[in-house]
């Protein structure tokens, strides 16, 4: 007995010794960060991890955007050649842990206190069925207004804190001769500026409700009408030449004061952080008025997957390392995103950075924090899209009242179901 | 038993035969094997992937492939949408656009290549340098043709904007930003890439034209109008279905140019078909309708291709 226990323990220490030593050093990583900013951010993930002692090796992707990288993965899953990782968003991570191909990291969770750190709306997408599968990057917030200051000051205009003070600034600045409203005509930034109309006309309660709850009498609702007519208002406000314009061409009007103000995900800041222009002085970002106090988020999340045993010591490495204090800072502060934990310090954060991290840790505590539809973390890709497909074709006419576009809204949200 | 004798004396003949038969049939059967590589991949890789997709529109498969057929929800769904006139459907959008782009593109490029093919045909000097200029642009991707003319025919940036410079200020075309005409653009592009290399085909097939018809037509007193109407492009008959047939396909996969060109249009107004088995296979997760979606351009094609080729190749043993 005593003797079969003796085998049994070496023929275990040997082969923890033999798995130990066959460890592959290295980290498999699919993304599509490739352009200037978003590349060197990645790239203090890649030296924290060579200190380790992890090779870091990128999975190609053709073509390059998220898009490809997503036909890349479903691709590489069926086949059954996981990554280590990927760059995924919102339901995906959902899906694919439905499919049962995530791995568990709720050990490494478990011991470097992330069920405390990382806001409950970002666990939602993060922990499937009790179980880490996702490692949060950064969150977004899509709820601000970005603001030429040279040309606020010229008109004279304060922050608007209401939605009436936002037309009437818009109107200064329309006198004034400037473009008001920045905006590129495709389906998402539409959507995506209307995210914060909603949360604005209807407040935060509403907003949950109608686009996350996808609550049927919310979305036929009084309140979600007046929200399609404020919609209209904005509209009347961008240049002619708006439709199919890119958002950081958007952008770029606002940088140059060419136009006054634009509504976007704080990833606009890269652009203006490109461009040498500093907050305060040359920009403003104020939060879509009505909205202070809530977050509209979306967020970047590294799914890991299951992979062999002998590759998961690598993935911890990894998955570590990003929810680390010092990456969480050191990455969002290039990539102009807020940390995915509220425990970072926000000492090497800008204005507009430090404001977005106090009003991530207020949302989260008050219950305000909201996944944004038009980003895809409000609802599952299908009623996300017939989502973003009403909102635009409201804007470019295609829906003429704010009625049908209550009625076209709930019929494509119960379709997509 | 006299069976077993008559197949006794089949088969002397061929042992009968010397021993380099070998080597022939070899020789015969080169060809099927060096084909039988690629023969199989198409089989694989078109026929089996299009027998793959009609299985999966009868499925539910969202994220990923399902195998369980559930029956046909997502042609039942395309169906409604192709009634959902006001507000369009993105379906009703997409197979009126493939309409009208399918139509004017087909139509377009052909008379245009004809067109200028015949104009090459005047023994002109400079031919050579002309016939390139007119067929790179078929060289170029979709991609490139799409962005170069988003930009030129942008207001604010192209052609508009430049002619306003010029003096011209009440010049208006702003059909790439308008959701009634933007499709028209894409038939802009489309025909721009297209037409040279139609012209090439056209003008090979003027150039094989036997230059004695010609010749007796004119004897005959035939006018350059009639020599055409009545001689040449009736002659041009085998040239003006393989013009058609490239040019059907090219249209049904245009999904690249809408994409550079238009992003989609205002509202999604610009979309192909094409377009919308893409959207709703990977990006909505809806693998069943994306399937079905593209089951449907297969059987459109097919329907355009099949008579049009039976009643072409029918005549040609006479």
């Amino acid at each position: 007995m005593l003797r079969k226990l003796l085998i049994g323990t070496a023929l275990a220490s040997g082969l923890a010794f033999a798995a130990h030593a066959e460890d592959v050093k290295e980290v498999q990583m699919l993304h599509w960060w490739t352009s200037g900013g978003e590349a060197a951010a990645l790239n203090v993930l890649k030296q924290d991890l060579a200190k380790e002692g992890y090779a870091w090796k990128d999975v190609p992707v053709a073509g390059g955007g998220g898009d490809a990288a997503m036909t890349a993965l479903k691709a590489m899953v069926a086949a059954g050649n996981y990554p280590t990782a990927s760059q995924m968003l919102g339901y995906t991570v959902l899906d694919y842990a439905a499919a049962g191909v995530m791995g568990d990291l709720t050990e490494t969770a478990k011991k470097e206190g992330w069920d405390k750190s990382v806001p409950a709306a970002l666990q939602k997408f993060s922990v499937y069925d009790g179980k880490w599968v996702a490692a949060p990057v950064n969150v977004h917030s899509v709820n601000w207004l970005w603001i030429n200051k040279a040309v606020m000051d010229k008109i004279g205009g304060t922050e608007p804190k209401t939605f009436d003070d936002f037309i009437a600034l818009l109107d200064k600045a329309k006198a004034a001769g400037v473009t008001p409203l920045a905006l590129g005509g495709q389906n998402w930034q539409e959507a995506t500026m209307f995210d914060s109309v909603v949360l604005s006309t209807g407040g935060p309660e509403f907003y949950k409700k109608a686009m996350n709850d996808l609550d049927d009498a919310s979305l036929k609702s009084d309140t979600m009408k007046k929200s399609f007519d404020n919609l209209a208002k904005l509209v009347t406000y961008v240049d002619p030449n708006f439709s199919g314009r890119d958002w950081n061409l958007a952008t770029a009007m606002v940088i140059k004061g060419d136009a006054l103000v634009q509504v976007m995900g704080d990833w606009a800041k890269g652009e203006f952080h490109a461009a040498n222009k500093t907050p305060g002085t040359d920009f403003l970002c104020y939060r879509f008025p009505g909205t202070d106090g809530s977050v509209i988020y979306n967020s970047d999340m590294f799914g890991m997957f299951n992979v062999p045993d002998d590759r998961k010591a690598a993935q911890v490495a990894l998955a570590t390392a990003t929810l680390s204090k010092s990456f969480q800072s050191a990455f969002n502060v290039v990539k102009g995103s807020v940390p995915a934990r509220t425990d970072v310090p926000d000492t090497d954060f800008d204005a507009c950075g430090k404001k977005g991290i106090a009003d991530l840790k207020k949302a989260n505590e008050g219950g305000t924090l909201f996944g944004s539809l038009a980003q895809g973390y409000g609802a599952p890709p299908a009623v996300a899209n017939a989502y973003k497909d009403v909102v635009s074709k409201f804007v470019h006419g295609q829906i003429k009242t704010s009625d049908e576009a209550v009625t076209e809204l709930v019929k494509a949200i119960d379709d997509a179901k | 038993m006299s069976t077993v004798a008559t197949s006794q004396i089949k088969l002397t003949p061929e042992e009968a035969r010397p021993r380099a038969s070998v080597r022939s049939r070899l020789q015969d059967a080169l060809p099927k094997i060096v084909l039988a590589p690629s023969f199989a991949i198409t089989i694989v890789f078109v026929y089996g992937f299009i027998l793959w997709t009609i299985y999966l529109s009868f499925t539910n498969s969202k994220t990923f492939p399902s195998y369980a057929i559930t029956g046909g929800r997502a042609y039942q769904r395309l169906w409604n949408w192709t009634f959902d006139t006001d507000p369009p459907s993105s379906w009703y959008t997409s197979i009126t656009n493939m309409g009208i782009f399918g139509f004017l593109y087909i139509a377009i490029c052909l008379a245009l290549g004809l067109f200028l093919a015949i104009l090459l045909d005047q023994k002109i000097r400079g031919e050579g340098v002309l016939r390139p200029i007119y067929l790179y642009p078929m060289a170029l991707s979709f991609i490139v043709t799409g962005v170069a003319w988003k930009w030129f025919l942008d207001p604010g940036l192209g052609l508009e904007q430049t002619l306003h410079q010029w003096g011209w200020t009440s010049f208006h075309f702003d059909w790439i930003k308008n959701k009634d005409f933007v499709i028209y653009t894409v038939v802009i592009a489309g025909v721009w890439q297209a037409s040279g290399f139609i012209m090439a085909m056209f003008l090979a097939g003027l150039r094989g034209i036997d230059g004695e018809i010609m010749k007796a037509a004119q004897i005959d007193g035939a006018t350059t109008f009639q020599l055409y109407r009545r001689i040449v492009i009736p002659l041009l008959r085998p040239i003006f279905l393989s013009a058609f047939i490239v040019l059907a396909h090219l249209a049904i996969k245009s999904y690249d140019l809408v994409v550079a060109l238009t992003s989609g249009g205002p509202g999604g107004s610009a979309w192909l078909p094409s377009n919308f088995m893409y959207e709703y296979t990977f990006k909505r997760n809806e693998m069943a309708v994306g399937s079905a979606s593209a089951v449907i351009m297969l059987m459109t094609i097919v329907a355009i291709i099949v008579p049009y080729l039976y009643s072409e190749l029918r005549e040609k043993p006479r």
